[in-house]
């Protein structure tokens, strides 16, 4: 499904892939609990970055700091620096809004979550949400969105019924298009097909692989063969650390480190 | 493995846990039944001594001193225009309350000891509100006894109904419906209007409608700002035929209302007069009955498109 990645030849594409963000010293704090600890890592211009790990290691919540999610609850900190190039802006830091964050940054949802609003209004939201009112453009961005979450043709006639009339696969590519319409420049999926039947998550897999045309992708996933199938890079989390963090084929082929080896290899999780 | 004599015992055991089951559908029925036959019995009672009053002069003359003639013109009138008032006054009230307790308002003390006045406002004896708006709206701002201080009482007494209403439709929205909207970049106030105030509209209604429901009924905080148990005469019009074409002065106008006007009849000693209380009894039960009929309609219908 992936064939154009740099695991052909690994580790000496990586210095000429440019680099989309650059996660320094990040540590995070649920109230006194410390969720996250020092993490380095680097996620590479339009590639897919795949965190893998048991339950409860912090995947999700290192997911949900890229888009300032963690500021929505009292009691949460950041500690340490998200870099985003090329503007090499700091999104943690308190004089950035949250909510230019998140126009910049979008995030697909675990269990598809679609307004209970018309396919139409759903993916105009985020538009709508930055000040769109021309009928024209919010049509043509309406369906480009559609377009590239490969759902136009199943909803072109209908783009006026409730979102909820979908199937779930569906419901969850309209989430990725309503995602997509703003033109994010990161693109997050917790966990997207954990929801799903196997043949919609298939199709959603395909199109992740087809979407990193466009956009730098971050994905939490429970599921190891997902995060071979679909990902360029890994990282191994384990107790709110990145154990490993590595191009794809060398973390589950030959992985450095002893944990990796027994989490990839189902000796452990 | 299992041998006969154990398969008999376990089978005994069931039997004997089903009858707890039994024993229990029969004691919720008797009670069910003791509620619905004893409101049955009153309204049939009420039907019977009633309905032969219930005409459309009833509706359309003013109280008289001969029972005959007598009807509910100015209660019914008075009852439409303090519940407006109320509506007007405790629904943006409660709905902004509710909003800002469940969206904006930071978690601590202030707040926490907020949220406890409001649940235990609702258990506040009525009369209570009475004594409040008496002091404060007829004294203190001079509304006087007017139709504006009972329509301000009443939005009082069911203030923490709508909240508690509002609140609750909101918490009702799942957590990723609300993430989903932040996610693409909502403030707080686009996510409140584009999607929690929608969505939640159904649930906010009802509430709206059962505290109406309740004010409709409620005599002790009119009879303590002062409502007239006889009153001849309609409050000016809303409707004018010059500019503005609408008037307040209404507002500040004397007024009954239906359980007033009952209370004036019941308290009669002639017998017709009890025939009158008993047919502003059932205008006033099948208003109430109409609206909790239309909450659950509303509900009904608004959440026919809302599925989590």
């Amino acid at each position: 499904m992936v064939e154009n990645s740099p695991r052909d030849n690994p580790v000496a594409d990586v210095t000429s892939i440019s680099c989309k963000s650059e996660v320094r010293d990040l540590s995070f704090y649920y109230g006194a609990f410390n969720a996250l600890k020092n993490i380095n890592m680097r996620l590479h211009e339009k590639q897919v970055t795949a965190l893998i790990g048991p339950s409860g290691c912090g995947k999700s919540t290192f997911l949900r700091c890229f888009n300032r999610m963690h500021d929505l609850y009292p009691g949460n900190r950041y500690v340490g620096e998200i870099i985003l190039h090329p503007d090499n802006v700091n999104i943690l830091s308190r004089n950035v809004d949250p909510i230019e964050v998140r126009m910049r940054v979008s995030m697909v949802f675990q269990k598809p979550n679609p307004f209970p609003k018309s396919i139409y209004e759903n993916v105009a939201y985020g538009l709508r949400v930055r000040g769109v009112r021309q009928r024209a453009v919010l049509d043509e961005k309406v369906e480009q969105a559609l377009r590239d979450a490969a759902l136009w043709d199943e909803v072109k006639d209908r783009l006026n019924q409730l979102a909820y009339n979908l199937s779930g696969g569906q419901q969850q590519r309209l989430c990725i298009a309503r995602a997509l319409a703003t033109d994010p420049e990161i693109l997050l999926f917790d966990e997207p097909t954990s929801a799903l039947d196997p043949i919609a998550t298939a199709s959603i897999e395909e199109l992740i692989a087809d979407l990193k045309d466009k956009v730098t992708i971050l994905i939490v996933t429970h599921n190891m063969q997902q995060a071979a199938r679909v990902s360029d890079y890994t990282a191994y989390m384990y107790l709110g650390e990145v154990i490993e963090f590595d191009v794809t084929d060398t973390i589950f082929i030959k992985p450095k480190n002893k944990q990796t080896e027994d989490y990839i290899t189902g000796r452990f999780g | 493995m299992r041998d006969e004599k154990n398969l008999n015992e376990i089978r005994a055991i069931i039997a004997r846990h089903k009858l707890w089951d039994l024993i229990f559908v029969i004691i919720g029925v008797f009670v069910l039944m003791i509620a619905v036959l004893t409101f049955m019995a009153l309204f049939s009672h009420m039907l019977i001594d009633g309905m032969p009053r219930l005409s459309w002069d009833f509706f359309s003359s003013f109280p008289s001193r001969r029972a005959g003639s007598a009807g509910i013109l100015s209660a019914w009138v008075g009852t439409t225009l303090v519940m407006i008032v109320t509506a007007v006054a405790a629904v943006p009230m409660g709905i902004g309350a509710g909003i800002y307790l469940e969206e904006y308002a930071s978690k601590n003390l202030i707040t926490e000891i907020i949220e406890i006045n409001v649940t235990n406002l609702a258990g506040v004896p009525s009369i209570i509100y009475g004594l409040l708006a008496l002091s404060l709206f007829v004294h203190q701002l001079g509304f006087g006894q007017s139709i504006l201080s009972a329509g301000l009482a009443l939005a009082l007494l069911i203030l923490p109904v709508v909240i508690v209403a509002t609140r609750e439709a909101i918490r009702s929205i799942p957590v990723a419906i609300r993430e989903g909207a932040y996610a693409l970049g909502a403030t707080k106030w686009q996510t409140v209007s584009d999607h929690l105030l929608p969505y939640s509209a159904a649930g906010i209604l009802t509430g709206v409608i059962i505290g109406l429901a309740r004010a409709i009924g409620e005599t002790a905080p009119i009879i303590t700002i002062g409502a007239l148990t006889f009153i001849a005469f309609l409050p000016p019009s809303p409707f004018k035929t010059e500019f503005p074409f609408l008037s307040l002065e209404w507002l500040m106008a004397p007024f009954t209302v239906m359980p007033i006007q009952m209370f004036n009849w019941v308290s009669r000693p002639e017998e017709e007069f009890q025939a009158n209380a008993a047919a502003a009894g059932l205008v006033l039960v099948v208003m109430t009955l109409t609206m909790n009929a239309l909450a659950i309609y509303l509900r009904y219908r608004m959440r026919k498109n809302i599925k989590w």
